[in-house]
This record gives C-alpha cells, structure tokens and sequence, in this order.
C-alpha cells in the first residue's frame, strides 16, 4: 500500500506492506534509525515519537495507519545540523546515558512534557518517562537531566525557536 | 515479533465498517491498537484483515444523555482523561486513567478496545461493570445494547458476536449530592497489568448513610465483576470500617481466585479483600468530604 507520511516537517511517499510498523517504515523506508526496535510489543518505548506533539510507541502503529499526522523522530529536535538541542545537551551535561539504546526515547518523552509542562515536579518527571526502559543509568540522571532542561529553558530569555 | 500478512481497510461510515467484518469472519476491527498490535506481533492474533475504525468521527466524543454518559467507542483514553463531562460526571472512569498503560500508550488507547479487548484485570472493564454500564453493539446493522455483567465472560472472551462492533458505552450518572469513588491496585511495577484492582462508588445522604453503593473486583477471577451483596449489606449503614469489612469478607469468600506465575490464588483474594475495603473507605471518605 502506498502510505503518505510526514516525518519530522517532511513529506514522503513509501510503499508498505499492511503489517510493516510505524517503527520499521522509519528505519528500514525512511532511513531513520534513532527510534529503537527493543521490544516490538510496547513495553519498553525506545521506539517512542512524537506524534503530532505527544509520545506515542511506533511500534504499536501501522505504517498505513499515520498518514495525516505529524511525526517527529528523534532525528527531528536539533535546530540544525551538527546541534544538539536542550533536552540532549542536559542529557550529556548529566550523562544521562550510558548504552544509549533508550535514549531517543527518553529525550523525545521529555521533550513533549517540557513543552506541555514547563516546570515539572520531580514526580512530574518520573511519571513521564514511566513508560520508558532504561537498563543502565538506574534513572537518576536522567530525571536530572530532564530537570536540568526544565531549568535551562526556564532561564532562556526568548523562546527556543526551531527546538520541537 | 512481526504479524502476519493481512489486509487493511479504512471504512468510512460504521455501515461500511460491518459489511467489511461480516464479509470475513477472520477480519478483526483495530482502533488504536494498544492491546491488539502486541498481540499481531507475537501472532496470538492471526487476522487476515484490519479494520481501521479509529477515525470514524461518529464512534469519538463524550456526551451526555439522560442519566448516561455516552463515550464513544473509539474515544481515545486521553481524550476521556480530559473531558470535563467525565470527571463531572462519571469519577470513577476519571479515577483509573493513571493506572491505564502510560500517556504514550493513553494517546492512542480507546475506550471500546480495552472493554473489547477485556483483559482481566483492565481497569475500563472493571468501571464498566462495577457501574454496570452498556455496552452499544452494532451487529448486522442492528443497534442492541449488552449489559456489562452479561458482557464479559471469561479472560478476553465477551458476548460480542461474530462480526460485532462496539459503538459506544453507556455509562450510568449517580446524580447523588454526597458521591465518592475509590480506587485501588497491586500490579508489578506502576502501569503493568495489575495483579489485583478494587473500584467502589458510594453515594451518602445528609445523615452520612449509604443510599447506594457498587463495589467491582479485577484480576480475582477470569472476568471483572460487580460484587452485589457487598452493596446489599452496606446500603442503609455508615460505612464503618467494621462493616465494610465483614461485607467484604463475606462477599468474596466464595469466589474462586485464579492464580498465575506471579501470584497465588490465595495472595489475589487476599489482596483482593484489602484493595475492597480501601477502595469503599476512600470512596467513603471522599463522600464525606474528607478524602484520605
């Protein structure tokens, strides 16, 4: 089936199979593999994007099913090439990360709660991202790193133009 | 963890929805799929079609009619989360949304799918017996509406029949001025499918009487069920945390627990009991006024 998607402010035309995934149509049609193939059955969320604004599992979606929304990959967060943009900076400045493998997810979860939310509570936080698995960090800096981000942006004199 | 091969169509009207599920009994409607794509991918469901009804703008909204809150099948969870008719009107539907997978998982989820779905211990199915709402079926383009305790049969079975499709539930309004719910769980970790969970709506007159009173247990046996003679003993009583207790104990003795890899039979229905009591004595409390 011919499936017509918006990835990260882009329009493109893929041609899938009914059963192919959100998750699979990005990485394997669209070449975008920062959303994570780890579980497949919604569990862990490192195939989480956004999806016009808010979290969802990539992996629980149809590629034919997303068509009309907008999308944002992990891909889509840097203002521009060779940036990082806040929640990714806090991530490093924290070590937010050690494998990486669940940091796409994280940082696209925090992303949407900041601009839902700019001043989360810890429990805010937490909360979030109670959906995403991470197997290395125990969570503590990256909950550092999403308040970090919280209270970078908050500082910002003008608003974060062309950060998602 | 790839489905098999399967068609997919996008009806446009819920006419069009049923001819499609009624021309192929191997056909299975999706929504937002939360429940059903894990099952595709670790091919526990084999369909050879979806049908996508996530978008058929006549299954979505929130509206009231009578004394029910009407939610659209295909409402999704979030959405319900947010809509003031239902924290207005039917708190205890407001009351479980946290519990229900994540906000990723909520974005998409639908009302209908986790009520056709009727996971045991899923918390939509558990409000929808404990009120003992109706399910709005369209069947061989009949409209007929199911009771909830007629509805869920065992796990994951329901009395929606071959090429069905849920269109709505009904969900009764308490118009009571003294109303309180509570609500309760065990699970794993905080959104995995619970163990044990325990939903209690109790409405009080001036006195501080029960006037009514729903009590429904998840996870205990096969299906969510409403506990009626936990009602028939504490209407016309205080809610004293005694009674409430001896109610709930003598209501769930003969219930045959089921038990899996994580907990006994007798852990569900101990557990079970203190998740009853706490859910009616929040509910008690938070009629009162006073919430714990």
């Amino acid at each position: 089936m011919k499936v017509e998607l918006t990835v990260n402010g882009k329009r493109r035309t893929v041609e899938v199979e009914p059963r192919k995934t959100l998750l699979d149509c990005l990485r394997e049609d669209c070449g975008l593999t920062g959303s994570h193939a780890g579980c497949e059955h919604g569990i862990c969320g490192a195939c989480t994007v956004l999806i016009d604004g808010e979290p969802a599992r990539a992996c629980l979606m149809f590629a034919v099913q997303a068509d009309g929304y907008d999308i944002t990959t992990i891909e889509g967060v840097a203002p521009a090439p060779g940036e990082l943009s806040v929640v990714q900076d806090a991530f490093c400045a924290t070590h937010g990360l050690q494998c990486g493998f669940c940091t796409p997810g994280m940082v696209l979860t925090a992303t949407a709660l900041l601009r839902a939310n700019p001043q989360p509570t810890r429990d805010d936080i937490v909360t979030a991202i109670s959906g995403n698995i991470c197997r290395c960090t125990g969570y503590g800096q990256i909950v550092e790193a999403i308040a970090l981000a919280a209270e970078r942006l908050a500082r910002a004199n003008a608003p974060q133009e062309g950060t998602p | 963890m790839k489905p098999v091969p399967f068609d997919y169509s996008r009806p446009s009207s819920i006419e069009e929805a049923c001819a499609l599920l009624a021309a192929d009994a191997e056909a299975c409607v999706i929504a937002g799929g939360q429940s059903l794509v894990p099952m595709l991918a670790m091919r526990l469901a084999r369909p050879t079609r979806l049908v996508d009804i996530a978008r058929l703008p006549e299954l979505a909204g929130v509206r009231e009619d009578g004394d029910v809150v009407v939610v659209g099948a295909a409402t999704r969870q979030a959405a319900a989360e947010r809509h003031p008719l239902v924290a207005a009107k039917v708190p205890l539907l407001a009351k479980v949304f946290p519990w229900i997978g994540h906000p990723a998982t909520r974005r998409h989820g639908t009302i209908g799918g986790s009520i056709a779905h009727a996971d045991p211990s899923a918390e939509i199915p558990l409000v929808v017996a404990t009120l003992g709402a109706e399910i709005v079926v369209r069947h061989e383009s009949r409209a007929s509406t199911i009771d909830a305790a007629a509805f869920f049969l065992g796990a994951m079975v329901t009395a929606l029949p071959q090429g069905g499709l849920i269109t709505a539930i009904r969900l009764p309004v308490w118009r009571a001025a003294r109303l309180g719910v509570g609500f309760h769980e065990v699970n794993g970790r905080h959104s995995d499918f619970a163990f044990v969970c325990a939903a209690a709506q109790v409405a009080l007159d001036a006195a501080g009487r029960c006037t009514a009173c729903a009590l429904g247990v998840g996870g205990l046996s096969d299906h969510p069920r409403r506990i009626d003679a936990v009602s028939d003993a504490l209407i016309g009583t205080a809610l004293d945390d005694a009674t409430v207790a001896d109610a709930v104990a003598a209501a769930l003795a003969p219930i045959e627990a089921s038990y899996d890899l994580h907990t006994s039979a007798d852990y569900r229905k101990r557990s079970a009991g203190v998740l009853a009591r706490r859910a009616l004595i929040d509910a008690r409390q938070a009629a009162l006024g006073n919430p714990r």
